[in-house]
């Protein structure tokens, strides 16, 4: 299990940095393309998160779709848009902006510190503990019996997503 | 440990929600609310490793523990699923307006017809 030694919290802490890090340089830096690829450091950072606490399939999932798929999307549509180097100013309403982040931090932040959690105990309990060793395993089949409904429909909600971008982005031969 | 990963998904959450609130550029909102569906990936991974699951602290609850214990992944699944079909939708969207308007800026944007 993590967490049992100083390496690994020198690797979390630094995940955690570089995570933070990279998320406030997508909302500051200048150029768009620059900012896409902070954008996807900071999504490898939370793949290794996840690794960390125990949810090796999502931070697969993570690298494949984020990683790839959405960080290609994203370039691909900044390629196709105008305002590239400077577009990334920000708008009349951002000083209020600033001040909600702030404010919602401190209060997310103070309700964390101060709840009292059902937190398990270091050392899992058995079963619990056989569930995280294979989680890819547990998790399939959970989401091919219990939530095969919501698997299904996620199929339908992509299956109509790619439908929908084509759709829209068809060249029109009579416009 | 939990409260550790709590407070990085709030800090990324507002980050994105900053973002969201203050950028001109539509694809630069994009990338924002992508950080915040990371953000609340990151809450229910943490949740579903570091807390006890409800149907758990009662006796005589069940012997098919990963049920509950895998609740957040699986719900993290599906929000990574429902973020991707939004991204591809929501950047099909800004190329045809990109073509249509030819802008990109949300302040030119507040209107959907001329």
């Amino acid at each position: 299990m993590a967490f049992d030694n100083l390496f690994s919290e020198i690797v979390f802490w630094a995940l955690a940095v570089v995570t933070i890090g990279s998320a406030a340089l997508v909302v500051h830096l200048r150029s768009i393309f620059r900012a896409a690829l902070m954008l996807v450091v900071s999504f490898l950072g939370i793949a290794g998160i996840f690794t960390m606490v125990n949810a090796e399939f999502l931070a697969v999932v993570q690298v494949l779709v984020y990683g790839g798929g959405i960080a290609v999307l994203v370039i691909f549509a900044v390629m196709m848009t105008r305002d590239v180097d400077t577009g990334n100013r920000s708008t009349a309403v951002q000083p209020v902006a600033l001040m909600m982040g702030i404010a919602l931090l401190g209060a997310l932040a103070y309700s964390i510190v101060q709840a009292e959690w059902a937190v398990l105990p270091d050392s899992l309990p058995g079963p619990i503990a056989t569930v995280f060793v294979e989680t890819p395993t547990q998790l399939g089949r959970l989401l091919l019996s219990d939530y095969v409904l919501a698997f299904e429909v996620a199929g339908v909600l992509l299956l109509a997503a790619v439908i929908g971008a084509l759709s829209l982005v068809r060249e029109r031969n009579d416009a | 440990m939990l409260e550790r990963l709590l407070i990085i998904s709030a800090i990324l959450f507002c980050i994105g929600l900053y973002g969201v609130l203050s950028r001109r550029h539509i694809i630069a909102v994009i990338m924002s609310v992508e950080i915040m569906f990371n953000a609340v990936n990151v809450a229910l991974v943490a949740f579903s490793r570091y807390t006890v699951p409800a149907a758990l602290r009662f006796p005589g609850a069940g012997t098919d523990v990963e049920r509950f214990v895998l609740e957040g992944q699986t719900l993290a699944v599906f929000v990574i699923v429902v973020a991707a079909a939004e991204v591809a939708l929501g950047l099909a969207l800004i190329i045809a307006l990109a073509r249509r308007r030819d802008t990109i800026h949300i302040s030119d944007l507040s209107t959907l017809r001329r």
